[in-house]
Formats: C-alpha cells, sequence, structure tokens
C-alpha cells in the first residue's frame, strides 16, 4: 500500500525519526509552569465574583458604621421632639410634653434620620408593583408555557427581552411625560370622575412609581414563572389531562402547585428588584420623604434618597455616612431576599427530581 | 518488550505484552465497573474487546490513557503498563502519556475547523511550528489513514463537511500525526455505513503493521475480521481472553459460547 | 416510563382544544391569561411608538453630532453619546477578560464543590445586588479608597484633616521664606499700601508649594467603567458559562486525547466554540452597561462640561492627536435624560429633546440587545 511505502521512504524515516524523538521529550518544567500560573490567574478571575461581594459588604457598613458612632442607633428610627405652646398674652413658649417623630430631614439645622419614611416609601413601592407584576407576570409566564404555540412564544419571549433592555431611565421618563399627568387627570376628574379615586392630587406619587418599577419586573417574573412551569414533567399535565380535567383545572390543580415555590422564589426575586430600583423611583415617586397611608401621595425611597442627595452630602459628613448606611441596609435586606430565594430553589429542584 | 512477565490466566499468546493490564479495578464513585481484569497484548497486535453494551470495555480503554479520569469522582486500583512502564505511577504525565496512547473515539468528533488544521493540531500543541514538518506529518497522517487521495484538494475546507466515514479517517489521521504506538478505538464504526466501516477495517488491517491497537466492538464480525486476540467482558469482569478464532471457533466458557452464537447479550 | 401517557396527553389536548365542551370558567381564565399577556405587549409597543413619535422629530444629524447650547435647549447631545460609548468601552475591556476567565475556572477546573458552590452563590447575589449600591461602592471603594490613597501616595495629597494639618505643618518654613522674601522684594521697590498686599499675595501664592489638584481620588470615566464592570460581570459569566457548556464533552476528549493540556484544551479547543455564546453576553452586558444611571451617579458622571473629556493632543510619532482622559469626568445620556426632565425649572419646554435623547439611547440599547438575540437564536439552532 502507497501508506507503508511512505512510511518507509527514507526521507519520511529520517523527519519521523527527529519528529518522534522530539514528541518524546519530557514535558519541560517551564511548560508545566506556565499551566499553573494559568490556572492561578484563572482562579483569580473566578474568585472575583465573591471578592466583590464581600468589599461591597465590608465597604458599605465601613463608611456607614462611622454614621452609628456619630448618631445613637434609636434616631434612625425615630426622634423625640418637644411639642410647644405659645401663649401670645405672656408671649412665652413652653414644653408642654414630648412627641415622637418619623423624620427624614438631613439638611436642616437638627438633622433627622429617621429612614422610617424611606422604608415606607421603599416597601410600599415594593410591594404595589410587586402585586401588579405577580398577576401580569404570572399570568404571561402561564400563557408562554401552557397556552402559547411555539410560534407565538418564539415572537413573544424576544418581546419581553426586549423590554428588559428597555433603560430604566427610559421607562422613568415616559412614566413621568407620558402618562403620569393623563393618570391624575383621569383619576380625579373628567370621564373617570365617577370612578371617584379620592385623594388623586399629585401627578407623581407612589402609586406612579410602582407602576413604573412594574414594567421592569413583569418580564423577570414572567420568564422565571415561564421555566419553572416548563420544568414540570410533562407526565403530570398528562395524567390530569387524562382524567378529563381541562386546561385551567390542570393549570391551576396541577402545574402551578407542582411549580409552586419556583413560582414562590420568581416573586421574591421580582420583590427584591422592586427594592433596588433606583431611577424610575426618583423620576416618577414624588421624591417627598413622608408617611402618608394614601398611596397617591408622594414618597421617597432609599435608592432615591441615596442617589439624590449623596451628591450634595459633604464626603466625610455626617450625611454621606447615613446614607452609606441606608445603602449597607438596603444590600443586607438584597442578600437576605436572594438567600431565602436560594433555599427555595434548592427545595424545589430536589422536588423535582423525585 | 522484555519485562512483562506476569502473565493472565487465559494466557492468549507467548509474545510479551506492550499494553498490559494488571488486577485493574475502576470505580465511577461508589459503582464499581471494571472487577479484577488482567489482560494485555503484545507489539503490533490487535485486541478486540467485546461484550454487551454496559460491560466495561469503553471504560477499561479508556483507562489505557487515562482520559477516564477527567470525568470526576473515579478512581482506578491495579496497575497498567504500557511498554513496561506503569503509567498509572504519580510522576507519569498524562500528557506525554496521551501522546503515546493515541485515542479514536464512538462517534467521529473533528475539531470545527479545517481538515489541515485537525492533523496538524496535536502536533502544534506539542510545539512544532515549522510548516515543513506540519506539512510532511499531514500529508503522511492522511495518507496513512487513506484519506489523503479524497481530501488533498480541498484541506483547507471545514471537516465538518466530510462524511461520516471521512470524519472517522481524519481523526485516525490526527491521532497518528502525534506518533504514537498504542491506538485506542471506542467503537470506531458504530456510527458508521458498512462501505465506510468496511474502509476503517481495511486501515486497521494496515495499521497493525505499525501499532498496538485496542479496539472495543459490538460487531463480533468485525473482532473476527481485524483482530489477532480477543476479550470477552461480561458487567465488568474479563471472562475469556484468547487468540481470536480459538474464541470463536472454540470458546472455553458458557458465557462465550452464548454471547457469540447470539443467545445472550 | 412508558409511551402510554403522552398518546393520553394528545388526546386529551385535542379534547380540551375544542372550545365548545369547555365550561366557561375555563374560558375565562384563558382569556384573562392572553389578556394580560396582550395588554403588556401593547404598553411595550407603546412606550418604544410613544418615544419614536415624539423624538423623531427633533432627531437629526446635528443632533448626534454637536455638542449642546444655549443652556441645553438648542444644539446636541454628542458629548452624552461619546460619554455613554467611552464608559462602556472601558466597561467591557475590564469586565469581558475578568468574566469569562472566571466563568472558565468554574467550568473547566472546579467541577462541583465547595468553590463553584461559593462563587454560584455570589455570582447570584452580585446580580441582586441594587444598581445604587454599586454607586455608593464605587464611591466608597474605587474613588474614597483606592482613588483617595493614589492621590495620597503619587502626589502628596492629605487623606484626612489629621494629614492636612501635619501638609501644613510641613509647607510652614517655605511658605514663611516665599513671604519673607516677598516683603524683602517689596521693599526693594519700595511698595506701599494697596499694590504692597496684591505683590505678596501673589508672590507668595506663586512661589510657596501648592496642593497637587485631585487626579484619582475624584469622580471619572475609570471609576464608572469599573463600577459598570463589577455590576455586568454575572451577565458575562452566566452567558459564558452557558457557552462553554454548550460545547459536546467528545471535543474536549478528542483533543485531551491527543495528549493536550487544560489550558490547551481550553484554549485551542473550547472557547473557540463558545465564542458566539461569549460574544452575545458581551452584547448584552454592553446594553445593560448603557443603560443604568444609578451606579455611575455617584462616580463621574457631569451635567455639562466645556468639552469632551479629552488629554492634551499625545505625540504618537508621525501625527499628534488627544486620547480619551479616563480620569475625568464625563457626560452621559442618562444623565442628560434625568436631569433635562426633573432638575429644570421648566421640563415641558425642553420635552422634545428630552425625547429626541431618549430615541437615541433607546436605539443604542434595544439594537444591541436585538443583536444578542438574533445571534442567541442564530447559535442555538446550529
Amino acid at each position: 500500500m502507497a501508506a507503508r511505502g511512505l512510511r518507509e521512504s527514507a526521507e519520511f524515516r529520517a523527519t519521523s525519526a527527529a519528529l518522534r524523538a522530539r514528541l518524546r521529550r519530557p514535558v519541560s518544567l517551564f511548560f508545566r509552569l506556565k499551566e499553573r500560573v494559568i490556572e492561578w490567574f484563572l482562579l483569580a478571575c473566578g474568585m472575583l465574583s465573591a471578592i466583590a461581594v464581600a468589599l461591597i459588604f465590608f465597604f458599605l457598613f465601613k463608611e456607614g458604621i462611622v454614621a452609628l458612632r456619630m448618631v445613637p442607633l434609636s434616631q434612625f428610627i425615630s426622634t423625640l421632639s418637644d411639642v410647644t405652646k405659645y401663649d401670645p398674652v405672656e408671649d412665652v413658649t413652653t414644653v408642654v410634653g414630648q412627641q415622637r417623630d418619623f423624620i427624614w430631614q438631613p439638611v436642616s439645622e437638627t438633622p433627622k434620620f429617621s429612614v422610617v419614611p424611606l422604608m415606607w416609601g421603599s416597601f410600599g413601592i415594593a410591594l404595589i408593583s410587586a402585586f401588579i407584576s405577580t398577576l401580569c407576570g404570572v399570568g404571561i409566564g402561564i400563557y408562554l408555557s401552557e397556552i402559547a404555540t411555539r410560534r407565538t412564544r418564539d415572537i413573544i419571549k424576544p418581546m419581553l427581552e426586549v423590554l428588559v433592555g428597555i433603560p430604566t431611565v427610559v421607562i422613568g421618563f415616559f412614566m413621568l411625560a407620558v402618562i403620569a399627568e393623563p393618570i391624575r387627570a383621569l383619576a380625579s376628574g373628567g370621564v373617570f370622575s365617577w370612578l371617584h379615586i379620592p385623594f388623586y392630587n399629585r401627578s407623581l406619587n407612589m402609586f406612579v412609581g410602582a407602576l413604573g418599577v412594574s414594567f421592569v419586573i413583569i418580564p423577570v417574573i414572567a420568564s422565571l414563572v415561564d421555566d419553572a412551569l416548563r420544568a414540570v414533567p410533562n407526565d403530570l399535565r398528562a395524567a390530569s389531562l387524562a382524567v378529563g380535567a381541562t386546561r385551567w383545572q390542570t393549570t391551576w390543580r396541577v402545574t402551578l402547585p407542582a411549580a409552586v415555590s419556583g413560582v414562590f422564589a420568581a416573586l421574591i426575586l421580582g420583590f427584591g428588584r422592586a427594592l433596588g430600583e433606583t431611577m424610575i423611583v426618583m423620576m416618577c415617586a414624588g421624591n417627598a420623604p413622608v408617611i402618608h397611608l394614601n398611596p397617591f401621595e408622594p414618597v421617597r425611597t432609599m435608592t432615591a434618597s441615596i442617589a439624590s442627595e449623596m451628591g450634595a452630602a459633604q464626603y466625610g459628613g455626617l450625611h454621606a455616612h447615613v446614607l452609606f448606611l441606608v445603602g449597607a441596609l438596603l444590600v443586607t435586606m438584597t442578600f437576605l431576599l436572594n438567600v431565602v430565594v436560594e433555599i427555595v430553589i434548592n427545595k424545589y429542584r430536589k422536588r423535582i427530581r423525585l | 518488550m522484555a519485562d512483562a512477565t506476569a502473565r493472565s490466566p487465559n494466557e492468549a499468546d507467548s509474545a510479551p505484552y506492550y499494553v498490559e493490564l494488571r488486577r485493574l479495578n475502576f470505580f465511577y464513585g461508589e459503582k464499581q465497573a471494571i472487577y479484577d481484569v488482567s489482560l494485555g497484548v503484545p507489539k503490533n497486535r490487535v485486541l478486540a474487546l467485546i461484550g454487551p453494551s454496559g460491560c466495561g470495555k469503553s471504560t477499561l480503554i479508556k483507562a489505557v490513557n487515562r482520559i477516564s479520569e477527567l470525568t470526576p469522582g473515579t478512581r482506578t486500583e491495579g496497575d497498567i503498563l504500557v511498554g513496561g512502564e506503569s503509567i498509572l505511577a504519580a510522576n507519569v504525565n498524562t500528557i506525554e502519556l496521551r501522546q503515546r496512547v493515541g485515542m479514536v473515539f464512538q462517534k467521529p468528533n473533528p475539531f470545527p475547523k479545517s481538515i489541515y488544521e485537525n492533523v496538524a493540531y496535536g502536533l502544534r500543541i506539542h510545539g512544532v511550528r515549522d510548516k515543513a514538518t506540519l506539512d510532511g506529518v499531514v500529508e503522511w497522517a492522511l495518507r496513512h489513514s487513506a484519506l489523503w487521495d479524497e481530501v488533498k484538494d480541498r484541506l483547507k475546507a471545514s471537516a465538518l463537511d466530510l462524511s461520516g466515514g471521512q470524519q472517522q479517517r481524519l481523526c485516525i489521521a490526527r491521532a497518528l500525526a502525534v506518533q504514537p504506538d498504542v491506538l485506542l478505538m471506542d467503537e470506531p464504526c458504530s456510527a458508521l455505513d458498512p462501505i465506510a466501516t468496511g474502509k476503517i477495517e481495511d486501515l486497521i488491517q494496515t495499521l497493525r503493521e505499525d501499532y498496538t491497537i485496542l479496539i472495543v466492538t459490538h460487531n463480533m464480525q468485525q473482532a473476527a475480521r481485524v483482530s489477532d486476540h480477543t476479550a470477552l467482558m461480561w458487567m465488568g469482569k474479563l471472562i475469556e481472553h484468547n487468540r481470536t478464532e480459538e474464541v470463536f471457533t472454540n470458546p472455553r466458557e458458557k458465557i462465550t459460547e452464548d454471547y457469540i452464537t447470539g443467545r445472550s447479550g | 416510563m412508558s409511551a402510554a401517557p403522552h398518546q393520553f396527553l394528545g388526546r386529551a389536548r385535542e379534547a380540551v382544544k375544542s372550545r365548545s365542551r369547555a365550561p366557561l370558567w375555563a374560558l375565562l381564565f384563558e382569556s384573562i391569561v392572553r389578556g394580560i399577556t396582550g395588554v403588556v405587549l401593547v404598553a411595550l409597543l407603546y412606550i418604544v411608538m410613544t418615544i419614536v413619535w415624539h423624538g423623531a422629530p427633533r432627531l437629526d444629524w446635528e443632533f448626534i453630532s454637536q455638542a449642546p447650547r444655549n443652556a441645553m435647549m438648542e444644539g446636541g447631545v454628542f458629548p452624552a453619546i461619546f460619554g455613554t460609548v467611552f464608559v462602556v468601552l472601558f466597561m467591557i475591556v475590564m469586565a469581558l477578560p475578568l468574566g469569562v476567565f472566571g466563568a472558565v475556572y468554574m467550568v473547566e477546573y472546579a467541577k462541583g464543590g465547595t468553590f463553584s458552590r461559593i462563587t454560584r452563590a455570589a455570582v447570584n447575589n452580585l446580580a441582586g445586588v441594587p444598581s445604587i449600591v454599586f454607586g455608593l461602592f464605587g464611591l466608597g471603594f474605587f474613588i474614597l479608597f483606592i482613588g483617595k490613597n493614589l492621590d495620597h501616595y503619587a502626589f502628596d495629597i492629605p487623606r484626612n484633616e489629621a494629614e492636612a494639618k501635619v501638609w501644613e505643618q510641613r509647607v510652614a518654613p517655605q511658605v514663611k521664606a516665599a513671604r519673607d522674601e516677598a516683603v524683602r522684594l517689596a521693599d526693594e521697590k519700595s511698595l506701599h499700601g494697596g499694590d504692597r498686599g496684591a505683590f505678596i499675595r501673589d508672590y507668595v501664592s506663586g512661589h510657596a508649594p501648592v496642593m497637587h489638584k485631585k487626579v484619582f481620588g475624584q469622580g471619572a470615566m475609570f471609576w464608572a467603567a469599573a463600577t459598570l464592570a463589577i455590576l455586568v460581570l454575572p451577565v458575562i459569566i452566566v452567558s459564558t458559562e452557558e457557552a462553554l457548556r454548550s460545547v459536546p464533552r467528545s471535543m474536549r476528549e478528542a483533543a485531551y486525547g491527543l495528549g493536550a493540556t487544560k489550558w490547551q484544551v481550553v484554549s485551542t479547543v473550547v472557547l473557540p466554540q463558545a465564542r458566539t455564546g461569549i460574544l452575545t453576553g458581551a452584547i448584552l452586558a454592553v446594553a445593560r452597561g448603557a443603560g443604568e444611571l444609578a451606579p455611575i451617579l455617584l462616580v463621574g458622571v457631569a451635567f455639562s462640561m466645556p468639552g469632551l473629556p479629552l488629554t492634551e493632543p499625545v505625540n504618537f510619532g508621525f501625527f499628534k492627536m488627544p486620547v480619551v482622559n479616563p480620569f475625568s469626568e464625563f457626560m452621559h445620556l442618562n444623565y442628560h435624560i434625568y436631569t433635562m426632565a426633573t432638575q429644570q425649572t421648566n421640563p415641558e419646554l425642553s420635552r422634545p429633546i428630552q425625547f429626541a435623547t431618549t430615541l437615541v439611547l433607546l436605539m443604542i440599547t434595544l439594537a444591541m440587545n436585538l443583536g444578542a438575540i438574533l445571534l442567541r437564536r442564530h447559535y442555538s439552532r446550529k
């Protein structure tokens, strides 16, 4: 055969012998060292995320704890102030009692740093938007996984991804410039006046902020719910459909319960996102650190406080340290939410495997 | 090689073994896949490993170039010798080992590169850079794997454009290019049609002149056609190991007889 | 599992699909779910269409290529586009290698085990950290820690009040010497009254040691990019991991079988085959980075700048040209929109500019997102 002829040709034998000798050389120390160095380098890159998380916690608390040394902890919740009474006849002001205030007033003669109004704003917006986006997100998730045909799915999924890709400033601007005022007009007068939404006076308020935030969270929840539902084995659906259940019954009684922890994880994750959203709430929630039971009044969230006040706060001053402390509080809360999600999802994975 | 002294109970040949397994046990985590297997193959001979699927024959040959270690949680006990040297010793470098012990896999797995680059890959990773050597070895390897005439005009074409049989021969050429002594073939024809299979079998017949070959196959006719020795594996154990014609015409074990006559497996 | 349930599934689905027998509430359920999906998609289209509708009339070449004039009411947004582009460029240059190599370690080197678990948890957590917290971190770590220390060691700038006092004490003799010299010169020239005071002041400020201007310890494009790089790290890691895992095992085995080392397998076989997936991740990361404002709000974004953030002309041998100065503040599209819409006395007046700026930003980010989606679809088909 030609092949053997070639191998036995003198010319090739010469190269081949040299080549074999060269290939059989033991792997050099330099080569091994290079592999090792590369591996260490990759390890360093791999550890970067963990290091980043640790550094974030460290530097936020490092800057924040300074504030705790300057101001007692209780003042971050409430402050006691004197209730005075002015007597016009005698022209004297007398202290008649004390009153507990929840006031965020970082730039005044006696700054007040109660984080309660900020948490009120944050949680209020997060709860309202979590409610809206749970309705919509779970609905879309069910539609995508249980009802949509392959082709509609292929159209809707990318559209949701586009929605994820819209910068939050754009959504904030859209709510501010296009949506806020018409909603107020509708709610407080005009054709919808019979709806009679009371106290809807300000165009920028907690509700509008929450509506904007929902746009960011709906696609997150939708795609996670879709994933959770699609992870439910088809046999389970088949079993339900085979005994004559309708699609609604199957989804409601079989598929959703089987995926319940996945859906739950999606909701917590969505809530965490809403808690951390900054630009939208800064632009359309009115930015007033006040506690109002009325959801149509302006609020300021923790995130918006940091973003809007840090620029004016003096680095190294008390206000800046307090804002770092608020950040530390925020990152701790989202961290805990993430831990809950992790636990829920791990349990869910185990259940699905069983 | 001289020092292959230990003999398996089912002695196959009087020649010394070039590749030898001594009391090999292999574990995937807790699960044992190979039980106490001892066998060998002399230089320039072909050993066929047959047996039903899942009997451990693939695991066995993957242990010979230690590619089985890539799966986490595996463990090897016993010893494997290639050219008289243990390859499981701590100081053995797997890079050097795998260069000496080439492997052809079940499914053709050419890289998504050109035909030329596929064959040259092994040389490049071992530091060969000059164009003349690369060209020479690529041509030689392709001729040696009986592919040259079919691809010599399109060496720059993508290897994925070749047919399945051509891809498998390309994989053989790729393995030959790094100048191994031993070739491991893990069911090289299982994904191929009969004509391509015939070409690979012819190729194995030529290759045995220069290489020691271990081939795993589930096709008994193939084992009978290409191999000098045959070993039958059954549930991780070695049942019979003998010259091929002995195994097929005069099996010693009942299991072997049942298996080759198609009554089991 | 036997095939039987699936046969049932087919038949059962047919039965359910025949609407005539479906009960009313089942129909209602389906309509609600369809309705919700429809409403959200319509809302999405409405957002995009509105911005295009209001933004397009103002959008022209001048708007893209010119700097703002007349208190932002005329001209264009070129400096903001410039800042946005270069910030994400610096960001991706930092984040891409780190993220890709990190993912390589997770997938190819640390298979399972504690390391993987910790890193996985860290990546998930990083993805959930609120964006403003990244801004705080950028301020606290990059500017107030690294930048300040760099300034201190490179330019002798005090880091705190105690060090400032020490600095003043140290230069006090030189200041005194300068003052004495000034007095002497003033006497020599026989200056009197206000002229004398002005001369002494000028001479001292010209000859006494001056504190160096801050270079690193202030908001800058580089720190903003570094902050964003940490923000997008999870995006890159997750998509790279996915891409690496999609490379078939047989490819790795083939390379190992020829005697390749781990790094050779990774660099010559796995990474080249994963490149489309990695590219998709990179594009998504760039789109994400271009769309975030909260993290860079505290680390160097500026509302208005006299010129582009460039250095003095640098001599390249054949020609001289200025290069981007990474330690300068910068303008940014997102910040432009934000300030125009909320920080002006009458934002209604500049609405057309706001819409047009938003349209520019939306076009940039959506184009990149669509590109990533198409790319992913293309390679997942293959």
